[in-house]
């Protein structure tokens, strides 16, 4: 272990360490704190997320609500919406996150990373957690929407919720993050984001029940991780509810396996499994830059 | 996974190092030591494999052949032990506009980290050093660039490493800002007991340095101080400006026995004791003389003397080749 010594207005023995699992987990956090100060130092952005959530429940919630009469009687398509549109909610900061990766290595801060004494595996976690815990908190500003589209502040129900939403912010920026590992233009990854968002919204039924969909589509949806998150929020919302039994049908059908109702600790799993997947790839991807 | 470093007074030692990329050999196998506490700069044109070569000291290329220690450690086998010694200035800004210039250094600390104690009073004492106390708590983005540069010099030596690389430092910046970087550097220098590795395409950079390799198409045709490189040439640089440069080259090599080259524009050509040549080729030349010009040699005509070429004709000659590079790197 090597010493140098500094000869500075202060006598000071600076020395980097070797690296072991405490290194690590350092690492992880001073990635997740730079994450933190640049994302709320940017109230802008931060405003700006909550617009389209704010957007898809109130505006087109309520045009929706007349179409929707005939099948779901009074019940608020609103409340319908909102587990829902807290996943849209965190669409955008998650991926804004991942996207940030790309941003980093076209302008330079990334080679800072890059360089350091440390495992890339420690940058990309440090970088999905971060983007996650952000997510996560946009995701907890809608939910406090909750009395306003009748659903009632349980607090088994906001608990669970606030797992939920956390736990799909971090599958969803390792899903961001695994593709950005391979673009190296910001514009490109905002092309490809544009792309590939709002197939995922649309086949997830985020905003309206996946029963209305061709069968054929219903093959894509139950293939799509995206539909699990959805409907385990869902399911915990209407869980709290006190919703008529044709409402409930039409809204919360649930997720079937040739016949098989999901439950919502399977679809947990699923999304936590993918999300796993999706983040040991984009690892795996960030270590075979040069 | 420490290794502890060999007893050696080599900050930096390469035995035929080589990096292949698909058609190009950007470093065709360089040997070189460099002492502790010893400032050496690679000079050349751009494309002559210099960031390739300080990529592969700095682990960030693994070699195609040969190794490389330094600091103490294999830059292949102990990669992170490496890291850990070295401070790395790049061609390219990596510093983070959405930070302070002060987060900048901190988060720098945390990653690399140094013992939480030690990080304030460093902090304080390398934007001392930079000259950016004053604007610490500013966001990156509003530094101009010679603040910035020197705010990436100053990271690059937070964390004391045994060497600093300095890839083409000031490469984009004034000259009045350059010169206020080396000032800076020198100070550095006399600080901190540090190994400066730096490479260049300026000869004013090259004259701060102890010795200078230089380096041109992936070789390395020579390493000595400046003084003993000019030395070398043993002549002065003669440039003239005539009517007929053709006419003028081929008079000189038939009644002087001087080889000459167009270079810049000018016929060039270097004989010892300039002075006393000039009258007897305006006497005996036979071609019109427009202009003269004498200059003691410089680290251009040592380059020239090595090369055959001035480092500018070598730049314009890279031109197109660069790009192509550029391309494929962006492609990747």
């Amino acid at each position: 272990m090597s010493e140098a010594v500094v000869a500075g207005h202060h006598e000071l023995r600076v020395r980097v360490p070797a690296r072991g699992p405490r290194a690590d987990a350092g690492a992880v956090a001073v990635v997740w704190r730079r994450e933190m100060i640049t994302s709320f130092r940017n109230k802008l952005r931060f405003a700006m997320a909550l617009v389209q959530p704010l957007l898809f429940l109130f505006v087109l919630g309520g045009g929706l609500q007349g179409v929707a009469t005939g099948s779901i009687g009074d019940f608020s398509f609103k409340t319908f919406l909102f587990p829902g549109v807290l996943a849209t909610a965190v669409f955008m900061p998650a991926l804004f996150s991942a996207g940030s990766i790309v941003f980093d290595r076209e302008f330079g801060f990334m080679r800072e990373m890059m360089v350091a004494p440390i495992r890339r595996a420690t940058i990309v976690i440090g970088k999905c957690v971060g983007g996650a815990t952000v997510a996560t908190i946009q995701g907890l500003l809608v939910l406090c929407l909750a009395g306003a589209v009748h659903v009632p502040y349980d607090p088994a129900m906001l608990a669970s919720l606030v797992g939920e939403i956390a736990l799909f912010s971090l599958a969803l920026v390792s899903f961001g993050v695994m593709l950005a590992a391979g673009i190296t233009q910001f514009m490109t990854f905002q092309a490809v984001m544009q792309t590939v968002m709002f197939p995922l919204i649309f086949l997830s039924g985020t905003l309206f029940p996946q029963s209305g969909l061709p069968r054929w589509l219903e093959v894509v949806t139950r293939l799509d991780p995206v539909s699990y998150a959805v409907d385990a929020l869902r399911g915990t919302v209407f869980r709290a509810l006190d919703a008529p039994a044709r409402a409930r049908h039409v809204l919360d059908p649930g997720i079937d396996w040739w016949g098989w109702k999901v439950p919502i600790g399977v679809e947990l799993g699923i999304v936590a499994l993918s999300g796993l997947v999706m983040l040991a790839i984009a690892i795996r991807r960030f270590e075979a830059i040069e | 996974m420490s290794v502890a470093p060999p007893i050696t007074d080599q900050a930096v030692s390469a035995h035929g190092l080589v990096k292949r990329y698909a058609e190009v050999e950007a470093v065709a196998g360089v040997d070189f030591d460099v002492a502790r506490g010893e400032t050496f700069g690679f000079l050349g044109p751009n494309g002559a494999g210099k960031s390739t070569t300080i990529k592969m000291l700095c682990t960030l290329v693994e070699p195609s052949a040969g190794t490389a220690v330094v600091a103490g450690h294999d830059v292949v086998r102990e990669r992170l032990d490496v890291r850990r010694h070295i401070g790395l200035v790049f061609q390219d800004t990596t510093v983070d506009g959405y930070l302070t210039g002060e987060e900048n250094l901190r988060f720098h600390a945390q990653l690399y980290g140094m013992p939480r104690a030690s990080i304030g009073p460093r902090i304080d004492d390398v934007l001392e050093v930079v000259g950016l106390a004053e604007r610490r708590g500013s966001l990156v983005r509003e530094y101009s660039g010679g603040m910035r540069r020197r705010l990436e010099i100053g990271r690059g030596l937070l964390h004391a490493p045994q060497v600093l690389f300095l890839d083409e430092p000031t490469i984009g910046l004034d000259p009045q800002t350059r010169a206020g970087i080396w000032q800076y550097v020198a100070d550095l220098k006399r600080r901190e007991e540090v190994t400066i590795f730096l490479t260049t395409h300026y000869m004013d950079e090259a004259e701060q340095c102890d010795r200078i390799a230089i380096m041109d198409a992936g070789r390395l045709l020579v390493v000595d101080s400046p003084e003993a490189l000019k030395a070398g040439v043993g002549a002065d640089r003669v440039r003239i400006g005539t009517e007929d440069d053709e006419a003028a080259i081929a008079a000189l090599r038939e009644r002087f026995g001087v080889e000459a080259a167009i270079s810049e524009g000018e016929v060039t050509f270097h004989v010892a004791g300039g002075e006393t040549f000039v009258p007897r080729l305006f006497a005996e030349l036979g071609v019109a003389i427009r202009s003269v010009s004498v200059a003691r040699p410089s680290l251009d005509d040592v380059f020239m003397s090595w090369t055959g070429r001035s480092i500018r004709d070598a730049e314009a000659a890279a031109g197109p080749s660069r790009l192509i590079a550029h391309m494929m790197r962006g492609g990747r």
